[in-house]
């Protein structure tokens, strides 16, 4: 979970980067905390990279930026308590060691002190057999891990990610996430991690940092970004995407009543306060499909037309009319146990505890 | 054919009975364009690193400057270099004129333009990305630029290698401020002229090849250099 203590490592205050006289990025207020890691998640060309080289004093910005209390005033001795991996490994062409002794030479650490911690770097990262090995000769996935190792190694005080899995296929990135998960749990390193990837960000963050557009949408903790996006643009890049005009009806017993086109859908989520109009969210993942009509303890159920059925690797997306278009999410195996076919009548049920209200307009 | 034959086998008889007058002048060669190449890696260099890394008012007008430096016609350097080392020159004092310093001079004002222009493309062509991960390292921009050199080395190479190409060939402004001065600055190429103005075409030849010769086995050493197992 997240290590807190009185001062956030680094703080952002106002951060402005300029593309031209166009702002590129705004970030109000952004803290991160010592020991924890932040994904700043987002779509391709929300600005997330150049929020994270304008964190790491890469370039040019606005405003203020403070690390461990005091204002970055000299970039140089700043960067020098930092590093970067970025989405590709950027290696020197020299052997592998060389590589993960860089920073620390840079830094002029005595040759013999500087061999050790590179080695150490790439032992945790498990490449220690590649020490000795050209890097114009190693695979995209060891490359990457190279340039991770030779991060760590400089043992920096805040880490910076930018994207590193996004090159790499899926069975090399996965095996690199959980070496890396594994690194930074032991290290207790504070990390910044920018990343589209939804389960990147689930992976290995405990706060996420939801920009789109260049401007900080939400920062909560991973899970609750996730279950309670706070508009519906994020609702939708985070994948809710049933996002449902509604209208309430009733407040009683702990339970919202609400009316999305002629059905009745029951919540436990308050509306927000002056809200008669909210948007319901509901994640795919919680709608369950039977054949037969519900008998369980959900308190929405409704007979749907299969619209459309579209496979996506190991899922079958479902399109629903229930009265109003509604997404589930089902297994290939439940899709084919249950014969789903397009025209089929089913009935679609969630949990009253699992949808969650937005305004429906978002505040300026 | 009959003059190209005569020079093959000439240059052959020539270098088996070590000619002093063709050992002479390619030494000569060597020197003079060795020790202009030499400057112009140490100069251009670091000034094509400049050019190629640094983003300041006045670049682009640098680089098109240099672009045309490489340009240069001999005769146009040579008429300018001459006129420095003439005795009433700016620099007559220094007494340089029909002597190898000069031709050192107008060679390196030819070279260096070579070479500042292809480091300034060599480091240009490097991955701005890469200058960004060292910074990000804790790279000075000292040592950035000092690690980005030694990532361009290969083209680095080759922008010597034209560099020496450029001047161990040329002949205008060798023979303009050089003055063609026997077992001095006579030079291989001015040997050449000299030779074919007194219809010695197999001499001339026999100079070629030698000269060929010269050009095939510093390019052969370059290149070696350069495509050889890097080291770690």
């Amino acid at each position: 979970m997240v290590a807190t203590s009185q001062t956030p490592i680094l703080e952002a205050r106002d951060l402005v980067v300029l593309r031209g006289a166009r702002e590129i990025v705004h970030v109000r207020a952004l803290d991160i905390e010592e020991g924890g890691t932040l994904a700043v998640l987002g779509p391709n060309g929300a600005g997330k990279t150049t929020l994270l080289l304008a964190l790491a004093a890469l370039l040019p910005f606005r405003g203020e930026l403070r690390f461990r209390g005091a204002p970055v005033s000299d970039p140089h001795a700043y960067r020098r308590r930092i590093a970067v991996v970025f989405q590709r490994p950027l290696l020197l062409d020299r052997s592998v060691r060389e590589n993960a002794e860089l920073g620390l030479a840079l830094r002029g650490m005595p040759p013999r002190e500087r061999r050790s911690r590179a080695a150490e770097a790439l032992g945790r990262l498990g490449i220690a057999h590649l020490a000795d090995r050209p890097a114009h000769r190693l695979s995209g996935g060891e490359a990457q891990r190279v340039s991770i190792a030779r991060a760590i190694a400089v043992g920096p005080e805040i880490l910076f990610l930018d994207e590193p899995f996004a090159a790499l296929d899926a069975p090399t990135r996965e095996a690199l996430i959980a070496d890396l998960a594994r690194v930074l749990r032991a290290q207790r390193v504070t990390t910044v991690l920018v990343t589209h990837d939804r389960d990147e960000a689930l992976s290995l963050a405990d706060r996420i940092a939801v920009i789109l557009d260049g401007r900080l949408r939400q920062l909560d903790v991973a899970e609750r970004v996730f279950s309670s996006p706070s508009d519906p643009e994020i609702a939708a890049f985070v994948g809710v995407e049933n996002v449902l005009p509604a209208r309430v009806e009733s407040i009683a017993d702990d339970l919202t009543t609400l009316r999305v086109a002629d059905r009745l859908i029951e919540v436990t989520a308050e509306p927000p306060v002056g809200e008669d109009f909210p948007l319901l969210c509901v994640r795919p993942d919680d709608v369950v499909i039977s054949r037969d009509p519900a008998t369980t303890s959900a308190r929405n159920s409704f007979a749907g037309t299969i619209v459309r059925l579209e496979p996506i690797g190991r899922r079958v997306r479902i399109v629903l009319d229930c009265g109003f278009p509604l997404v589930a999410n089902v297994t290939v195996r439940s899709a084919r146990d249950l014969a789903l076919a397009e025209g089929d009548t089913v009935t679609a049920s969630f949990k009253a505890t699992l949808p969650h209200l937005l305004p429906r307009h978002r505040a300026a | 054919m009959e003059p190209i034959l005569e020079g093959i086998t000439g240059a052959i008889a020539r270098l088996v009975a070590l000619d002093a007058d063709v050992l002479a002048a390619a030494s000569a060669s060597l020197a003079v364009s060795g020790t202009a190449t030499a400057l112009s890696i140490l100069v251009g260099i670091p000034l094509g690193a400049v050019l190629g890394l640094a983003r300041f008012r006045g670049r682009t007008l640098a680089l098109s400057v240099v672009n045309t430096g490489m340009g240069l016609p001999p005769v146009a350097v040579g008429l300018f270099v001459a006129t420095l080392v003439w005795r009433s020159g700016l620099l007559g004092g220094l007494d340089w004129y029909c002597t190898r310093p000069a031709i050192v001079m107008a060679q390196f004002a030819l070279a260096a333009p070579t070479v500042i222009g292809l480091t300034a493309v060599a480091l240009q062509s490097v991955d701005p990305m890469l200058r960004t991960q060292l910074t990000s390292l804790g790279a000075t921009p000292l040592q950035s630029a000092w690690l980005l050199v030694r990532e361009s080395r290969l083209l680095l190479i080759s922008a010597a290698l034209a560099g020496f190409g450029a001047v161990i060939s040329e002949i205008g402004a060798s023979l303009m401020v050089g003055c063609n001065v026997k077992g001095d600055t006579r030079l291989l190429t001015t040997a050449i002229v000299l030779e074919a103005s007194k219809g010695e075409f197999g001499s001339a030849y026999a100079l070629v090849f030698i000269l060929l010769t010269l050009i095939f086995a510093v390019s052969a050493v370059t290149t070696w250099a350069q495509q050889r197992p890097r080291p770690l």
